[in-house]
């Protein structure tokens, strides 16, 4: 069997009585496109920090690649490849897109803690940065706080920073969420532009999207997965349905 | 239209790089005392050190978000050092700036451990913590330091053989200004490297630094000790140009100054902690006659005000009112 | 008896006086993350209130105590309307310097109105002196101290753990989103709670004067304590105040008796390797 880019192997965890993870096995293959779905308070966005080490898990294990990941700081598993973005944005919002994409290339390539020579001497750091911004449509604003950038240049500006270590795993947490329709557009084309080589595992209530870019969907409920297989499996499974339309469908 | 070429991004960042006339001015200015006001130059030479202490201060909370309440631990490490390495006959200046400088960066480093791992309440009080422990210590060795009398038989040979440090000053203020601008010029540079940049990606979201790879502790580390060198550089200064070292060098009331300064200039922004300090100590030299009591009312009334007011400080709502003057030119 | 009892006994009643006057602290940073480093001025203005009243009204001791108390309510409730309330989400730092630029002017006023001199405050009778017991004087204001203390500590415990108000307390401290999505008017609730701390500090302040002493400094002296019982004890804890408060209490007293030359750096050391140990506190739940 092929080893997977990421995966996840009994991964349970609680919160004093609150299970939030039970026993929650994942494999993404290299290059996959999946989606994690589920209501509210399924433990979605938990296993993302499970996954990325922002939480210890009580059981269980994190494997990035054939390497046990368990028991690495977050930032030791950005090295190695696993990137995320944020369901609400979590940007610098005094920093410039160019400066905040530049920032994650140069700690990316081991040279922010060099405060001896200029940065604007870092051409091709700097270079990288106008790329990636450029690929997702972000040039023209390239100088301007983040906190200054519409909402939907700010989804995207979180896609970039991901983009930005070179990840071999991305998690996307709800990337569309609360961007308009206008701005969906960018985004949307942003999504299908990311490099085959990349696996992208995301979360999503946008089932356009999930229909759109999904080869495969995962359902989680009450912290298990509750159900997998291809968009179109899912969206015919009863027990699916059920936990979705619930109530709804009994009166 | 968007420019794909490699020169336009760092044209920008260039240009934010390069000497403004302000500051070329600023600097030119700080020459001034020495014609203008030369019965001045003592109190200059004090500014000097208050602007150099704010400097180090405002690396580790203007750019890096380390609110500390004991920094006077490392200036107060640098003058006790200077004063000592003095007194036990080595009155040398520059050899023993930089003595104090690497032993105050010592004691940053060694605690720059426990101050990466907080934040928030914690760190506060950690900072206080430290703060305190070194002020209680520093008392209770009185037979290292003096106690409350404080350190004695402090004697600054001239600096380079030449400048012999009087009542006029002249050395004084020459030697604390040269130092600044130095130090100055390497923070600036520090500010506009990728380090700096990391620095102010701590300060705005130190979570999202983690999850891009950084290691956010290394960085703290390493500005914490270079903020305690050049608070302790700043002490050694003090206490080769008085030839005194008490244990207010230490104190709260000390960390608590510099803090204010900062907060009035405004952070992050290197020349609004040293505004700051020049406002302030004028000031306080010109207000030297009030009670001490009235001294901290107005600066209570002060705090609140900058707080509500004027969260950037001076440099800020100045940079403030240029830009409403701009737009309506 | 050893004389370790009687440093005991009056390392209880200090540690008394020190929880009466953190916990007011302890529940509105658990509750709001709102650092108030000026608690400690409504702690004085609460203490030179009883003075004022019985040395230039003439009133009873007994009398101007629940005066100290709302005297140093009232007060916060002005300041929190005024200007906390906008701070709530402001950074550590503003809220910092906000509060500390208080504490500054509270000093200044109390030191322009009543001189830098410690107040003196005369007793009623009855609560002077001490009573002997197995070898050993038991000053009788401190036990008084202690059983007030104790009254006080019942009070809270069962409002919080009885009440619907406390109730709804404890939710806004373990969770405040959660609590406003359930309907709790948090805002309300940090007023009055607010008050309520605030209230308790200037009755402790009241109660401090015979123990401790009463001079403008006594904001910023006492804010350093009350800010390590609070941290160690940890936020939004009554036990972990109470522990903490009696832990420090018995340590300061025990120090400066035992070994008068370090007492001082003893509290501090202890504190900050608690703190490092365990930052959210002995009993803190972040």
């Amino acid at each position: 069997m092929s080893e997977s880019a990421l995966a996840a192997r009994g991964i349970d965890k609680r919160f004093g009585s609150l299970v939030v993870a039970a026993n929650v096995n994942l494999a993404l293959p290299p290059g996959a496109r999946h989606a994690l779905i589920g209501p509210n308070g399924a433990g979605k966005t938990t296993l993302i920090n499970l996954m990325t080490g922002m939480l210890r898990p009580d059981g269980g294990q994190i494997l990035l690649g054939k390497e046990d990941v368990t028991a690495l700081a977050p930032e030791e598993r950005v090295r190695r490849g696993l990137a995320r973005t944020y369901q609400i944005n979590s940007l610098f919002p005094h920093l410039t897109a160019l400066e905040t994409v530049t920032l994650a290339v140069c700690e990316r390539r081991r040279v922010a803690q060099t405060w001896w020579r200029r940065l604007i001497t870092y051409r091709e750091e700097i270079e990288e940065a106008h790329q990636i911004l450029g690929a997702l449509m972000l040039g023209a604003v390239c100088h301007r706080p983040a906190r200054e950038l519409a909402y939907g240049q700010q989804r995207l500006l979180e896609i970039a920073l991901a983009l930005a270590s070179r990840p071999k795993v991305l998690l996307l947490d709800e990337p569309a969420a609360g961007v308009p329709r206008e701005e969906s557009k960018e985004l949307f084309a942003a999504i299908a532009g990311l490099s085959r080589n990349i696996a992208v595992l995301f979360i999503e209530h946008d089932m356009t999207l999930v229909f759109r870019f999904a080869s495969r969907v995962i359902v989680m409920v009450g912290g298990s997965i509750l159900v997998e297989g291809t968009p179109a499996e899912i969206a015919s499974d009863p027990q699916v349905r059920a936990v979705y339309l619930g109530k709804a469908t009994r009166a | 239209m968007t420019s794909t070429t490699i020169v336009e991004p760092r044209d920008h960042l260039q240009a934010q790089m390069r000497w403004g006339w302000g500051e070329i001015t600023f600097w030119v200015a700080t020459l001034l005392p020495f014609i203008l006001a030369p019965d001045y130059l003592l109190l200059a030479s004090q500014v000097a050190i208050a602007a150099l202490f704010v400097l180090s201060l405002d690396l580790i909370l203007g750019f890096a978000g380390i609110v500390s309440l004991g920094h006077a631990a490392y200036f107060g490490t640098g003058a006790y050092t200077a004063g000592l390495i003095s007194k036990w006959g080595w009155g040398e200046p520059l050899t023993g700036l930089f003595m104090a400088a690497v032993a105050a960066g010592l004691f940053g480093y060694v605690t720059s451990f426990i101050i990466a791992r907080f934040r928030h309440l914690p760190l506060i009080m950690i900072t206080l913590g430290i703060g305190l422990l070194l002020q209680e210590s520093a008392n209770s060795a009185s037979w290292l330091t003096g106690g409350f009398d404080g350190l004695q038989g402090i004697h600054t040979w001239p600096i380079l053989g030449k400048f012999r440090f009087d009542l006029y000053g002249y050395a004084a203020y020459g030697y604390a200004l040269a130092a600044l601008f130095v130090i100055f010029l390497g923070a600036r540079r520090l500010i506009h490297s990728p380090f700096g940049l990391a620095l102010r990606g701590i300060r705005d979201n130190s979570q999202r630094m983690r999850a891009i790879g950084a290691t956010t502790h290394s960085h703290i580390r390493t500005i914490y000790t270079i903020a305690a060198m050049i608070a302790g550089a700043a002490g050694a200064i003090l206490a080769q140009t008085t030839e005194t070292v008490s244990l207010e060098v230490l104190g709260f009331q000390r960390s608590a100054d510099v803090l204010v300064m900062l907060i009035l200039g405004g952070t992050g922004r290197l020349y609004g902690g040293l505004l700051g300090a020049v406002v302030y100590m004028v000031a306080r030299d010109q207000f030297s006659g009030l009670n001490p009591q009235y001294w901290y009312f107005w600066i209570g009334l002060l705090l609140i005000a900058v707080v509500v007011v004027l969260p950037n400080g001076l440099l800020g709502g100045l940079s403030l009112l240029t830009r409403h003057a701009k737009a309506r030119s | 008896m050893p004389p370790v009892f009687g440093v005991l006994f009056d390392g209880l009643a200090y540690g008394m006086l020190l929880f009466l006057l953190s916990v007011g602290l302890s529940v509105t940073l658990g509750m709001m993350n709102f650092v108030n480093l000026a608690h400690c001025s409504f702690a004085m203005l609460g203490g030179y209130v009883t003075v004022t009243l019985m040395n230039r009204l003439g009133w009873p001791f007994f009398a101007t105590l629940p005066a100290a108390f709302v005297a140093a309510a009232a007060a916060s409730v002005v300041l929190e309307r005024i200007f906390f309330r906008r701070f709530y989400s402001a950074s550590d730092l503003e809220q910092c310097l906000l509060t500390i630029g208080i504490v500054f002017v509270s000093i200044a006023a109390a030191a322009y109105i009543y001189g830098t001199d410690q107040q003196p405050v005369q007793l009623p009778a009855f609560l002077r002196g001490s009573i002997t017991f197995a070898g050993l004087n038991f000053a009788i204001y401190r036990l008084f101290l202690i059983s007030i203390a104790l009254i006080i500590t019942v009070v809270l415990v069962s409002t919080l753990e009885m009440t619907r108000f406390g109730a709804q307390v404890r939710a806004a401290v373990n969770n405040q989103r959660m609590a406003r999505g359930l309907g709790i008017d948090v805002d309300a609730l940090f007023a009055v709670t607010f008050a309520l701390g605030s209230g308790l500090a200037g009755l402790g302040g009241a109660l401090a004067i015979d123990l401790v002493g009463l001079d403008p400094s006594f904001a910023f002296t006492y804010l350093i304590y009350v800010l390590i019982v609070v941290s160690v004890g940890g936020l939004g804890s009554i036990g972990g105040s109470l522990a903490a408060a009696m832990l420090l209490g018995v340590s300061d007293i025990a120090g400066k008796y035992y070994v008068p030359a370090i007492g001082s750096i003893l509290i501090y050391l202890v504190m900050t390797v608690l703190i490092i140990l365990r930052p959210a506190g002995i009993f803190g739940r972040r």
